[in-house]
């Protein structure tokens, strides 16, 4: 069964003084989600992605077309207390304690007091809040917030959670930290939608991305796929500016950090460029397989060559 | 849908708790611990007349201003901050969070005009000595005065759903200044002709009729309140506040959230 289906959303918004033009959010948009995977919504600023999440969540309307959730209408009630909602750079009432704020959302989403009285404690034990619960959160730092943005996304165990830019702002830890949970709730069977424009992130979590650019869908793809496919390049690594000329002469491109120099060539000459840094005695420090990556099916779809093909 | 609409209004009482909105009534406090040296120095009946004025008086200005401030912010705010996504991703209808934030200010507004009316009577009962039926009188007054923040709360929601917060508070002052002379203004429509009149009693209806409202001065002197004028001022209330609710969520079910 999809989770999400989104039948040709589009939003246009008018601009200018006289509000005249008609500025393009987002371009008939077609697109399906599975139930119980992760999926990514990937793109550059600007990109459509919190515009598609917001008119998943009813913020705004749409200038034409619809989605099912759950093959449900998506603005029915019923479908709002399955779902779970993050915003990008979230803020909350900053006179609330997470307590507070759980117990208040958790009545919003229907949920029973001692419902909540049983759940909230657990959860934020599970975000790492657990000694944190009593202190009003405009004492928070924004990875104490984004932490309680998650709690409240999940507070009333949703099936289908929409994170929107969820590791943005956050430290390495932080970020893994969302990783994790993110990880976790796909381990419960539960369906992920974020969006993001860290592609290490998608490529670590996502079982499929798509990838939007100036309000249209670019692309779909599994990402396991899009991983494993072979580009016929290897990348050598090693040490000595000296073996450059030669190297160079088999087709590769190089690129020097100090004295370390990274080079790719096609794979049919990897011995021959072996062989001439072991005639300049130059240090080799890795060989490896140029596999495809998300961040070329990312560069490839909004129309920039990777690196590799410059 | 009574439990979301609670939630919602619990909160914005407990925002405006918490945000020291209840402060005035420490000046409330200083005003009748000021006016006390005052009060000494006149004879006893003018003594009273004067404190229930000043008393009464204190209680609107203070509620309306809290009305108006407050009022304006109620939704922008939440749209501004970005508070509302999480709310409205929910189960939750904008008619429920519009209603439930007037409940939320109307019940700050209650608490805070119940402990300045207290205020009030401790202060007359250690002036007279005693209470008798005419202070009980005082209460129809401060009960008017009730009734015309439900109104005006009402009035700054609805501007508060479309306009940014400083527009709408102008837009609700002048509501405000216009309702108190609604009286005048009904009057002068009765004394002109053409399409003058006309223009004056439409406008007399569409701004609220503070004027009716405000019996201040009427119960300082302990003239009778008729019982068809607390019915006439409840249900105007009511009618006026349900008006500008409804027309606050049509204006807002339809705003898109940037």
């Amino acid at each position: 069964m999809l989770a999400v289906e989104i039948l040709g959303f589009e939003k246009t918004y008018a601009a200018g003084f006289w509000r005249k033009k008609r500025k393009v959010g987002l371009r008939p948009l077609h697109l399906d989600v599975n139930q119980g995977e992760v999926f990514g919504f990937l793109g550059p600023n600007g990109a459509g992605k919190t515009t598609t999440l917001k008119l998943l969540m009813g913020l705004i309307s749409p200038t034409a077309g619809s989605a099912r959730i759950f093959g449900r209408h998506w603005r029915e009630p019923q479908v709002r207390s399955r779902i779970g909602f993050l915003p990008e750079q979230p803020y909350f009432y900053d006179h609330l304690t997470p307590i507070e704020l759980l117990n208040y959302y958790g009545a919003l989403s229907g949920m029973s007091r001692d419902d909540l009285r049983a759940r909230i404690p657990k959860l934020l034990e599970r975000v790492g809040l657990a000694d944190q619960g009593t202190v009003q959160l405009r004492k928070f730092s924004k990875g104490m917030l984004q932490r309680v943005g998650i709690a409240q996304a999940v507070i009333h165990d949703p099936e289908l959670v929409f994170l929107d830019e969820p590791m943005s702002g956050l430290d390495p830890l932080g970020r893994r930290e969302v990783r994790e949970f993110i990880e976790s709730l796909n381990a419960e069977g539960k369906t992920v939608f974020f969006s993001t424009h860290i592609l290490s992130d998608a490529e670590a979590l996502c079982d499929r991305v798509a990838v939007m650019n100036k309000g249209e869908l670019r692309g779909v793809g599994v990402v396991a796929e899009l991983v494993s496919q072979k580009s016929g390049r290897v990348e050598i690594v090693w040490q000595g500016k000296d073996a450059i000329p030669a190297v160079q002469a088999l087709h590769a491109e190089c690129h020097v950090a100090g004295e370390t120099v990274r080079a790719s060539i096609p794979e049919s000459q990897l011995y021959a460029a072996l062989d001439a840094l072991r005639r300049q005695q130059a240090r080799l420090i890795a060989v490896n397989p140029v596999g495809g990556s998300l961040e070329n099916y990312f560069l490839q779809k909004l129309g920039v060559p990777a690196e590799a093909e410059q | 849908m009574t439990r979301r609409v609670a939630a919602i209004a619990f909160n914005t009482f407990r925002e405006a708790v918490r945000d020291r909105v209840l402060y005035n009534l420490i000046f409330f406090a200083l005003l009748l611990v000021a006016m006390a040296p005052l009060l000494g120095q006149i004879s006893i009946g003018v003594q009273r007349v004067l404190l229930v004025n000043l008393s009464l008086s204190a209680i609107s200005v203070f509620g309306t201003i809290i009305s108006i401030f407050l009022g304006i912010s109620l939704v922008s705010k939440e749209i501004e901050k970005r508070t509302l996504y999480p709310v409205l991703s929910r189960p939750v209808g904008r008619g429920e969070f519009i209603v439930g934030k007037y409940f939320g200010l109307s019940g700050t507004l209650f608490v805070n005009t119940v402990a300045m009316s207290l205020g009030f009577y401790i202060a007359l009962f250690i002036m007279s000595g005693r209470l008798g039926r005419a202070d009980a009188n005082v209460l129809l007054g401060i009960y008017f005065i009730l009734l015309q923040f439900l109104v005006i709360i009402g009035l700054a929601l609805l501007f508060s759903s479309f306009s940014t917060p400083i527009m709408s508070a102008l837009f609700a002052l002048a509501m405000f200044v216009a309702g108190s002379f609604a009286g005048d203004l009904r009057a002068f429509a009765a004394m002109t002709h053409g399409p003058g009149k006309w223009m004056a009693l439409a406008t007399s209806y569409v701004i609220p009729n503070l004027a009716s409202l405000n019996v201040m001065t009427r119960v300082a002197h302990d003239q009778f309140i008729p019982a068809s004028l607390v019915l006439y001022n409840t249900l105007y209330a009511i009618c006026y506040s349900a008006a500008t609710i409804a027309a606050a969520l049509l204006l807002f079910s339809r705003r898109d959230l940037k």
